[in-house]
């Protein structure tokens, strides 16, 4: 896993997804991969991450599940989410 | 002589209540828990009920009942709502499940080992006039508005919503909840409907579409899910065979009926939709497929006057104004036309437009500021713009300084910076106005 702050390239793509469906005013590439996506990062509600989850179920084919005992570490940052969906993508 | 209501109508102590994550929970072992949860909790007035698991909610919530605490149903757990509402109630404590209240207060951990070895053999009644929750919605000054409801109004209101839905034909059915047990909605119509008509509540709040599709699937028969359009939309973008279902609720913005046919079709349920608000409870009950007309809930009437429509009923303890747009065709059936221009509703929350201006306004260094609710359309949630005039400012400041003050599903999208709003010469700002500067900036 990258440590830096910087986007690497499944990150930079799943960053601009995001931009997209949810219709953000931030650029996406400025989004810090690891700054938390609820509260004070992005500032995302329950509602945003349904919308992800089905933007990233029709684009990557990943389906998200709650009873996955990880799932809140992995909405925690743009990398946790993106490096569950490179592991887990079938498309 | 007190009218008492039983906290639960299950024909016997043996029935089954819940399904929990560990095992099927009856009656008695419900109301042990309760018991057991009661003697435990700590001296207090008021508490926050931020369980997540339904089960643990409705025994917290019972267990409250029991001492006679009022529970509190703050809209979300964010720091800022909580401590809005914290700083108007002086002796409150919070119960959780797992995540602890995000300000600081005296907080209470649901007890692992709660499960009592000996089953109730008695069932507790509470005093129809009983404070049993307040909800809250935002007021127009900037602090949420509370509404108490009494036990027995919270009773009397999921029996006539239950009986309109015609759930008694669906006996020891499963309810299954997407909607959080904190909101208006959530509580009449998982919690109290499980209670008050002998079925059997499901712990769990399936979030994501497949969660919401195995969960259903691993429920016995029959099933009804209680459920939102932005969840069943998020649902019904899944391919292939759903569950079957033996009635599906929805509730906290009309459906659209292509949605409500196709969600008929693939549950192979029938649907109806609940019109209702959080003062109020339910208020009338539809099935979108056949009618798009509203018939009140058993003892629920509108009437209207200069002022506006005005519901009363069994269920609600004084009269209640309505923020709809409503052509009634008698006391009992109507066609709803939208909201009051001023109100917004955003996954299930209300507020005004007036609210969230004063906030926007109210921010250093806001010149003038006016919120926009963009025509709504059936792809995903629509959510508010607003205009900002703030030369010292930029966007990301003034969306940090709205986070502090109102509830995220408000926040705007986008934040257009702007030199002047177009006021007219009284200082007034047209909705044409507003509407050309939102399709202008929107290209």
């Amino acid at each position: 896993m990258p440590d830096s702050n910087l986007q690497s390239s499944p990150e930079n793509a799943l960053a601009e997804l995001i931009v997209t469906t949810l219709n953000l005013e931030v650029e996406p590439s400025t989004i810090d991969p690891m700054a938390p996506l609820y509260d004070e990062g992005l500032g995302l509600d329950s509602i945003d991450v349904l919308e992800i989850a089905l933007a990233v179920s029709k684009t990557y084919g990943v389906k998200l599940r709650s009873d996955d005992k990880n799932n809140v570490a992995i909405f925690t940052c743009l990398r946790s989410l993106s490096d569950y969906i490179q592991q887990h993508r079938t498309t | 002589m007190t009218i008492v209501y039983p906290l639960t109508r299950h024909a016997r102590l043996d029935d089954i209540f819940a399904i929990t994550a560990k095992r099927p929970v009856t009656v008695a072992s419900f109301l042990a828990d309760v018991a057991n949860l009661a003697a435990t909790l700590p001296h207090h007035r008021y508490l926050f009920n931020l369980c997540d698991d339904r089960y643990r909610f409705t025994v917290a919530f019972a267990a409250a009942l029991v001492r006679q605490q009022i529970s509190l149903m703050p809209p979300s757990n964010t720091a800022g709502v909580l401590s809005g509402i914290a700083a108007g109630y002086d002796d409150l404590y919070a119960i959780h499940d797992g995540t602890p209240p995000a300000i600081q207060m005296p907080a209470f951990a649901y007890p692992d080992h709660n499960a009592s070895v000996q089953p109730a053999t008695t069932m507790p009644s509470f005093p129809d006039a009983q404070p049993a929750v307040t909800l809250f919605t935002s007021g127009s000054t900037g602090q949420p508005a509370p509404h108490l409801k009494s036990w027995g109004s919270l009773v009397r209101s999921s029996i006539a919503a239950g009986n309109s839905l015609g759930v008694d034909r669906l006996r020891g059915a499963t309810v299954i909840g997407t909607v959080p047990q904190q909101h208006s909605y959530g509580i009449e119509s998982t919690v109290m409907l499980a209670l008050q008509h002998g079925l059997v509540l499901h712990h769990a709040r399936p979030f994501y579409p497949s969660d919401v599709i195995a969960c259903v699937e691993a429920a016995p028969a029959p099933r009804i899910i209680i459920t939102t359009p932005v969840h069943l939309r998020a649902v019904l973008t899944e391919s292939g065979q759903m569950p079957n279902a033996d009635l599906i609720v929805s509730a906290t913005a009309p459906l659209s009926p292509q949605l409500a046919i196709e969600a008929e079709k693939r549950f192979n349920a029938p649907l109806l939709e609940i019109y209702g608000c959080s003062e109020a409870g339910a208020v009338a009950v539809r099935r979108t497929v056949e009618n798009d007309e509203w018939c009140c809930i058993e003892g629920a009437a509108l009437r209207q006057d200069g002022e506006g429509t005005w519901a009363a009923g069994a269920a609600v303890e004084r009269e209640v104004m309505l923020n709809d747009v409503i052509e009634l065709h008698s006391a009992s059936r109507f066609h709803l036309h939208g909201r009051l221009a001023d109100l917004v509703n955003i996954a299930g929350k209300r507020t005004s437009l007036a609210h969230l201006n004063y906030h926007l306004n109210s921010i250093e260094g806001v010149r003038d500021g006016v919120f926009v609710m963009p025509d709504e359309n059936d792809s995903g949630t629509t959510r508010l713009m607003a205009f900002v005039v703030a030369p010292d400012l930029t966007a990301d400041t003034i969306l940090a300084a709205l986070r502090a003050r109102i509830d995220p599903a408000f926040l705007p999208r986008p934040i257009r910076m702007i030199d002047a709003l177009p006021r007219n010469v009284l200082g007034k700002l047209s909705r044409e106005a507003v509407d050309q500067l939102a399709d202008r900036k929107a290209v």
